[in-house]
């Protein structure tokens, strides 16, 4: 055992023994041991605990731990190519200045009063992410975008009764896991079957003669997204809309708001509700631990009535002219309702809304059309050099946000030997595609964001010249 | 002043910050700006043209977002000003069922370096070998605490991982070819609602155990309950109210013995924790919340985590990856090619950062740690209970149950209520004039009219309980000798009482700038308001 371990320890101010012993007094009761009356001995700890003792000095706990961070590399260390739902963007360093203020890190269940200015910081993430997507109504934030998408499909089978919905076959298979999980398994009474679109392969986007097939008088919603797994800008969203209304079914769109700047929100194409990621916002990857999701739509009871978040909501108090922010639609939670409620909400990312709402009043709305117009400038140029090395094509070359699909087929080496060799050089090559489409061959997804400068693509693009 | 008791301390009023911070839709100057990215480079621009023309016409944004246009100090200052309008941790909060524990800020400051924030979940494993170590000791960590022989931290929250244990009920049923019959799971009335709710979310029915005289649902009760329809039991103990159930054991027993799965929602572990372990009371699995027992922070509400474990036998039905270490080479690696797996409750592979503040607190608390946290959890909620049943006005939920209690008690202002028609929510707001939160009342449903739960744990000295109990009995006195001044309370917040009678208006609500414009603006500018907030 440390030697500091006779010492109070510094995160318990009652682990004095003096004040143990008059506490103790207080109740009137001889030991500690004899307060846990109420386990029966049988269910006691059969071995004891065997843990390390506590490291009371912070200096060696940092040491420790430090250590053990090393062992990384980093996208910081490494040039990184990696997005497919993660993606490195710049955090300005206001958004941690604000997420790690202890008001904000530490707050729980306070009252609209008491907790104001944290309610006030999550109204105003909905309030500019609605600006973003085109919506005025906007909930407390979801675990991840899966979850998000998840939460809307059920939503849209609620609304509409039935139990089909269609997706792109190019969908994220982490998202697409946790949409099928949220749509329950065929066994069970409410399951909603999930039915793949073809895209077309000469454009990347959604066939629209299969969607057309596909859609009947079962389908709930028709969930795409904008940018594309693939990264390719979806330009028919108004027809998708259309051609789903038409048969009496909901248009769920999934965005990365960071395009929001110059990319038109999905309200203008005719989404019944928005769903995607919020990391893009100021918000570390931090290995996914970054990731967070939102559900928006127009502010129509039939919508608002469903939504199984916890939302926020501006009003007026007691002293004229004051607003306040209060919870709507409390009752239709998981807390209040318990199991009748609609699907079920708790602890989701909220610290990372508030980061967001940091973010987005930081860029305003210069901010995000010339982080839009850098991230697809520089996204092309990066494609346009990888597209020309002998061997290499870019399967989609125009069309696309920050993200886009390279075929390494032709060269004859795989994406993963390529990667590795990329990692002897101190790169991170983009997410290997083959085997979760391997109808792309051996093809990779590149992901180029503010973070990578054209000297970083030259870099990338002599590397990969050297290997090929 | 008077207090109930001589031996408590005087009462301080304390006001909050008060900005009249107007909402951010309202704020800055067409022109100015916060954050500025470079045009990209004349290479590029050379190479791909104009950045505007590289987006498809038709989906060219046509009007500007209406967000604010500020500075970078405006922007720090306008959130800075909304954090002290905060109470969070700031003075001393008991919210019961929170656990609410110092979040140790060596974690806060290097869960910022890049070691950890600039990861991403597809680097290679050779590249992430110190955060898949982190990972793994924290598992092995609590399956010391727990006897269980696999956690996963896919959770991003405590109801994330009991819809993993509904998830993997119907993965196990399945495999078992069961699924169809196997419908439904059991849960108690003083279980948090989460386990209900993700339950009925998997697609189950759930059956809710009511509470007897002695405090939790009778044995019969679950016997009546129990069939060959039944997949899971999922339940808290000690429950809402921090009752243990001493038949817990047989509960299991029965449940086994039914076929079921039993799930233990260890959401109430600083209680029990070092005392007993799930697997050795015959529990399939359990769940620990890193932002409660663990240290981690609340965030106001996440990000969270809910660390799944559960038996040999459960173990190839949970999300995917999991973290390994071979033994052979010493490399820590994911495990993803799992068949049996029911795949994913959430993408990659959890709040890592958060499992990191839980790790860093283990170690900092150690075994000897732990223990005395769960000793002093147990001490001090027992010390508050003889000095707040002093205060007239506070009963016990459950009096006739004389045993001690856990680490929280249900207490009630039931007969406060009656004598001066003063309940717990204006008591609670009054108490934060005093730098005090509002406490913890109850979940769903209130078992106890006026209910209240303070669970002071580990971290809050004596002086700080004395203090808040003092608070209590302060406000409990002013209801009778002053009642208007409870009524309107708080009177010292960043705001004043907020008009909570139209929330749930749809002609009212507005969760957004937009909405407010059309529904509440018009509505302030008849009334003669500038603005939103002035």
């Amino acid at each position: 055992m440390s030697p500091t371990n006779a010492i109070a320890h510094p995160y318990m101010a009652n682990s004095v023994p003096e004040i143990k012993a008059a506490m103790l007094k207080d109740i009137g009761a001889k030991s500690i041991a004899e307060l846990f009356e109420q386990i029966p001995a049988d269910h006691r700890m059969k071995k004891p605990l065997k843990l390390a003792p506590g490291m009371r000095s912070e200096a060696d706990l940092k040491k420790h731990l430090v250590g053990l961070l090393r062992k990384n590399s980093t996208c910081e260390t490494h040039l990184s190519f990696l997005g497919a739902g993660i993606w490195q963007h710049h955090v300005p360093a206001i958004c941690d200045e604000i997420g790690t203020r202890s008001e904000f890190l530490t707050s729980v269940w306070g009252t609209a009063m008491s907790d104001h200015g944290r309610n006030q910081a999550w109204f105003e993430f909905c309030a500019q992410l609605g600006e973003l997507v085109g919506m005025e109504f906007v909930g407390l934030p979801v675990y991840s975008w899966g979850c998000a998408a998840g939460n809307a499909i059920r939503m849209a089978a609620r609304i509409t009764g039935r139990l089909e919905v269609l997706v792109p076959e190019t969908l994220c298979p982490e998202r697409l896991a946790v949409i099928r999980q949220y749509c329950e398994p065929a066994e069970m009474a409410r399951h909603i079957k999930v039915v793949p679109v073809r895209h077309d392969a000469r454009t990347g986007l959604i066939d629209l003669k299969d969607l057309k097939a596909r859609l009947s008088d079962r389908t709930a919603a028709v969930y795409f997204e904008n940018p594309g797994y693939l990264g390719m800008i979806e330009t028919q969203g108004a027809d998708i809309a259309r051609m789903a209304r038409a048969a009496g079914a909901e248009t769920i769109v999934g965005v990365d708001p960071i395009s929001l700047g110059v990319l038109a929100p999905p309200s203008d194409y005719g989404a019944d509700i928005v769903v995607g990621t919020i990391q893009t916002l100021g918000v570390h990857m931090s290995a996914g631990g970054g990731a967070g999701g939102f559900i928006a739509s127009r502010d129509e009871e039939v919508y608002a009535r469903e939504y199984p978040t916890l939302n926020i909501s501006i009003t007026d108090t007691t002293h004229p002219g004051e607003v306040g922010f209060g919870l709507t639609l409390f009752h239709q939670s998981s807390y209040g309702l318990r199991e009748e409620g609609k699907d079920w909400t708790g602890n989701s990312v909220y610290l990372t809304a508030i980061q967001n709402a940091v973010y987005m009043s930081l860029l305003g709305p210069e901010g995000f059309r010339e982080i839009g117009e850098l991230i697809i400038a520089r996204a092309h140029y990066a494609a346009r050099r990888i597209g020309a090395i002998k061997g290499v094509s870019v399967n989609w070359p125009a069309g696309f946000f920050k993200e886009f699909v390279v075929d390494f087929s032709r060269t004859g080496k795989t994406v993963a030997k390529i990667n590795k060799a990329l990692l002897k050089r101190g790169i991170f090559g983009g997410k290997d595609l083959s085997k979760d489409f391997p109808r792309l061959g051996q093809s990779a997804l590149y992901a180029v964001t503010e973070c990578h400068g054209a000297d970083d693509i030259d870099r990338l693009v002599a590397a990969l010249k050297e290997i090929l | 002043m008077r207090t109930s008791s001589k031996a408590l301390p005087t009462v301080r009023e304390v006001h909050q910050a008060r900005w009249n911070e107007p909402v951010v839709m309202e704020m800055g100057v067409p022109g100015r700006r916060g954050a500025v990215y470079s045009a990209p480079e004349a290479v590029v621009e050379k190479a791909v043209g104009k950045a505007a023309d590289l987006v498809p016409a038709a989906m060219r944004r046509k009007n500007r977002p209406a967000l604010p246009e500020m500075t970078e100090p405006d922007v720090l200052r306008h959130y800075l000003h909304l954090s002290q309008m905060v109470h969070g941790m700031m003075g001393v909060n008991l919210f019961g069922t929170c656990t609410m524990k110092y979040n140790p800020r060596i974690s806060t400051h290097l869960t910022l370096r890049p070691e950890l924030a600039t990861l991403h979940p597809y680097q290679p494993e050779e590249t992430l070998q110190g955060l898949l170590e982190i990972v793994h000791s924290f598992d092995l960590i609590l399956r010391e605490l727990s006897g269980m022989d696999q956690f996963v931290f896919q959770a991003a929250g405590g109801a994330g991982a009991a819809y993993i244990h509904a998830c993997i009920t119907r993965g196990y049923f399945q495999a078992k070819g069961e699924l169809a019959q196997r419908n439904e799971i059991i849960s108690t009335i003083q279980t948090h609602p989460c386990n209900q709710a993700t339950a009925a979310t998997a697609g189950f029915n759930v059956i809710t155990l009511p509470l007897e005289e002695n405090g939790y649902p009778s044995i019969e009760a679950l016997k009546g309950a129990l069939s060959n329809r039944t997949a899971a039991l999922m339940v808290n103990n000690p429950d809402d109210m921090g009752v243990y159930n001493p038949q817990i054991k047989d509960w299991v027993k029965l449940v086994k013995k039914a076929g079921a799965l039993a799930f233990y929602d260890h959401a109430n572990f600083n209680g029990v924790m070092s005392k007993i372990r799930a697997r050795e009371l015959g529990f399939d699995a359990c769940m620990f919340m890193l932002h409660k027992t663990f240290g981690g922070p609340k965030g106001g509400g996440g990000p969270a985590v809910g660390a799944y474990g559960c038996s040999a036998e459960l173990e190839p039905f949970l999300p995917k990856p999991i973290v390994r270490l071979d033994d052979k080479t010493g490399r820590y690696r994911l495990d993803a090619d799992r068949k049996l797996s029911v795949g994913k409750v959430r993408e990659y592979f959890g709040n890592l950062q958060v499992v990191f503040y839980a790790y860093a607190w283990a170690r900092a608390m150690g075994g000897d740690g732990i223990k005395e946290a769960s000793d002093l959890a147990v001490l001090a909620n027992n010390y508050m209970e003889k000095k707040l049943l002093a205060i007239p006005g506070v009963f016990k939920s459950q009096p006739q149950m004389t045993m001690h209690r856990m680490e929280m008690t249900r207490y009630g202002l039931g007969p406060l209520k009656e004598e001066t028609g003063i309940g717990i929510v204006e008591v609670g707001a009054r108490m934060t004039d005093y730098g005090v939160d509002s406490p913890w009342l109850s979940h769903e449903p209130w078992v106890v009219p006026e209910p209240f739960t303070p669970e002071p744990g580990e971290l809050w000295s004596k002086e700080d309980i004395d203090y808040w109990i003092a608070a209590l009995a302060k406000v409990c006195e002013e209801a009778r000798t002053n009642p208007d001044l409870v009524r309107t309370a708080p009177h010292n917040a960043a705001i004043h009482a907020i008009n909570g009678a139209r929330l749930d208006d749809p002609a009212w609500w507005a969760t957004t700038w937009r909405a407010y414009k059309r529904k509440q603006a018009p509505a302030a500018r008849a009334s003669g308001k500038a603005s939103a907030s002035r």
